[in-house]
């Protein structure tokens, strides 16, 4: 339902000036290439700075390509950016157009923008404050909401008008356990969900509901929400599969984690030798090893002098974190696992 | 720790198809000009109970100060016209050249436009409906303003309704200004500095009575919109104004507006696609 082809976008390097320094030209998507399927929750998994809003913003006609073309539902969003609000939700980063109304009048207002009629948004509106619980605040201006509340209330707004495709750009950000899981089943009803006004022209189609584009750098929430996801790494698209095929990558490893009280007992040998392989983050090690290096990593540290210097360790299988990093991710910091 | 529930983690994958299907969808519908700058304008009005009433409050407080300091120079006649006619536009000016300013150059830079460049609403709506309701935010303070200049200068009040068609042509002139600064300027700091130098010469060349300008001054004072506004009510006092020239003070207010609201649809079309 949706593809990308070679897209690409540069941002133009910043001279210096009076002291503050430059920054080089940017690759910010370079030759992205996808393809999302009707009915699917598609990831774009990566750290901050990976290039996954710039490209939300190129699919959501909020930003020109250099290079390359983007379909959805057969509309070249390229050629026709305007054509992309009659196809899809955006729920961005910013709130900054709804903070000062109620969350009401924000999910009502987005409505009338999105073409409804009165009668129909307000109707939609309460429909959907109920459904995410938003229904006890919905007289509060957004601004005296907390960061997590808020970001549930844009999420209502998105949802006033349905679309077949939502294009959610870290929609949970900020959110305590109980928002997050309204977001998933309010995702997961109009996903199964029959027949929106766009998908009834073709009934068979229409059995697959709405599409979601979820942009995350949460591995926690990829692992267990997408069907499918894009790994971006420096504007690339460096592995797309479902989050099972692309653990499978690292199968043979398991990531062993080992935080020390203050320093690393470097005297001991095979501690020293340990931290060749090692991400440092402060105190904090990371390992991928295979499984008999690990066990022989742990039992080297639960004994003797590196027992004495170590604050807590864990043994797990890998994540997506672990394909990232395992696939040449460059950045060490800046995906969550919460 | 995962907050997702189980059943939505354990779903199968959707079936493979369609995404080389060749044959458009059909696209939502758009949102029609009149319905979404109704929603627009009331979306906007609605912001002055959480945002907008110390500002509006300001502004009438600085044009009735300036009055009070006005009053000891200038006492009465011709002169004191000048003055209260453009105390009462300098709030119009104050909110719908400066704050609207303000506002589309933050909203512009917090990324707050892609809201409206993601809904299917034709630009003009988003720039009437906002302009529209700062427009409105002016109405109580320029009464105010007005008889209470009125009653210090001992001005008749009989040709206040005047206001109820300078406020509106008038607001629109510089609210579209306003506006078009906001989407215009490259950084948001700029956008506040042009609406707060536009508000400055609404009031430095509105309130003073021209006749004790130099030509020079005089000639900027007929390039500024608001100046419109000021004739067309000051007209007004006398015992039989000339009705012609005040409806051609409003005319120009109305083709400077048409002109900047024209702009400003075309900076926030600009703005909103990079």
């Amino acid at each position: 339902m949706c593809a990308v082809r070679g897209l690409t976008k540069t941002y133009a390097a910043v001279r210096g000036r009076r002291g503050a320094p430059g920054t080089p030209e940017v690759r910010a998507t370079d030759d992205v290439a996808l393809d999302i399927r009707r009915g699917e929750i598609f990831g774009l998994l990566g750290p901050n700075g990976a290039g996954k809003s710039t490209l939300v913003r190129q699919l959501t006609g909020l930003m020109r390509p250099d290079r390359g073309s983007v379909e959805i539902l057969g509309h070249d969003i390229v050629a026709h950016p305007e054509r992309a609000a009659r196809i899809l939700a955006y729920l961005g980063q910013e709130s900054s157009a709804l903070d000062e109304l109620t969350v009401a009048l924000a999910a009502e207002t987005t409505g009338r923008l999105r073409g409804l009629d009165l009668r129909r948004a307000r109707a939609e509106r309460d429909a959907v404050l109920d459904e995410l619980g938003l229904a006890p605040i919905a007289g509060r201006p957004l601004k005296k909401l907390s960061g997590g509340q808020r970001r549930l209330a844009c999420f209502a707004a998105a949802l006033v008008g349905e679309r077949p495709l939502l294009v959610l750009d870290e929609p949970t950000t900020g959110m305590d356990p109980v928002a997050r899981r309204a977001v998933w089943s309010a995702v997961d009803r109009r996903r199964a969900e029959h027949g929106t006004t766009v998908l009834a022209v073709d009934r068979r189609r229409a059995e697959h509901g709405t599409t979601v584009l979820l942009v995350t750098h949460n591995v926690i929430e990829a692992e267990t929400v997408l069907d499918r996801v894009a790994v971006l790494d420096q504007g690339r698209v460096i592995a797309c599969d479902t989050p099972a095929g692309l653990k499978e990558r690292v199968a043979g490893e398991v990531r062993v984690e080992l935080v020390w009280r203050e320093n690393a007992p470097m005297q001991v040998p095979e501690v020293a030798a340990l931290r060749q392989r090692a991400v440092e983050a402060g105190r904090r090690w990371t390992l991928r090893l295979a499984p008999e290096e690990a066990r022989a990593a742990v039992a080297t540290v639960t004994g003797g002098a590196a027992f004495a210097a170590l604050d807590d360790f864990t043994l797990a299988t890998p994540s997506l974190e672990d394909v990232y990093l395992a696939l040449g991710g460059a950045a060490r910091q800046g995906l969550v696992r919460a | 720790m995962s907050a997702v529930p189980a059943g939505v983690a354990a779903r199968p994958a959707p079936a493979a198809e369609d995404t080389g299907a060749g044959r458009a969808a059909e696209l939502g519908p758009r949102a029609r000009l009149w319905p979404s700058l109704a929603a627009v304008y009331r979306a906007q009005l609605s912001r002055a109970r959480v945002a907008r009433i110390p500002l509006l409050f300001v502004a009438t407080f600085q044009s009735v100060g300036i009055m009070i300091m006005m009053r000891g120079v200038v006492s009465g006649g011709g002169e004191a016209e000048y003055v209260v006619s453009g105390a009462s536009v300098v709030v119009v000016a104050y909110v719908a050249l400066n704050l609207l300013s303000q506002y589309f150059g933050q909203l512009r830079f917090s990324g707050g436009l892609d809201h409206y460049a993601t809904l299917p609403v034709p630009p003009a709506a988003v720039v009437l409906g906002a302009a529209a309701a700062y427009a409105s935010f002016t109405v109580p303070g320029t009464m105010v303003t007005a008889v209470f200049g009125c009653l210090l200068f001992g001005l008749p009040l009989g040709n206040l309704w005047v206001l109820l068609a300078v406020v509106p042509l008038a607001g629109a002139a510089l609210s579209g200004l306003g506006a078009a600064c906001g989407l215009l300027a490259p950084r948001p700091e700029l956008a506040t500095l042009l609406g707060q130098l536009g508000m400055s010469a609404a009031l430095l060349l509105g309130v003073l009575p021209p006749d004790r300008m130099p030509e020079a001054v005089r000639f900027a004072r007929d390039l500024l919109p608001s100046t419109y506004g000021v004739e067309a009510y000051a007209r007004t006092f006398g015992g039989s104004p000339n009705w012609a020239y005040v409806a051609g003070d409003m005319a120009v207010c109305a083709g400077v507006g048409v002109v900047s609201l024209a702009v400003a649809t075309w900076a926030y079309r600009r703005a909103a696609v990079r």
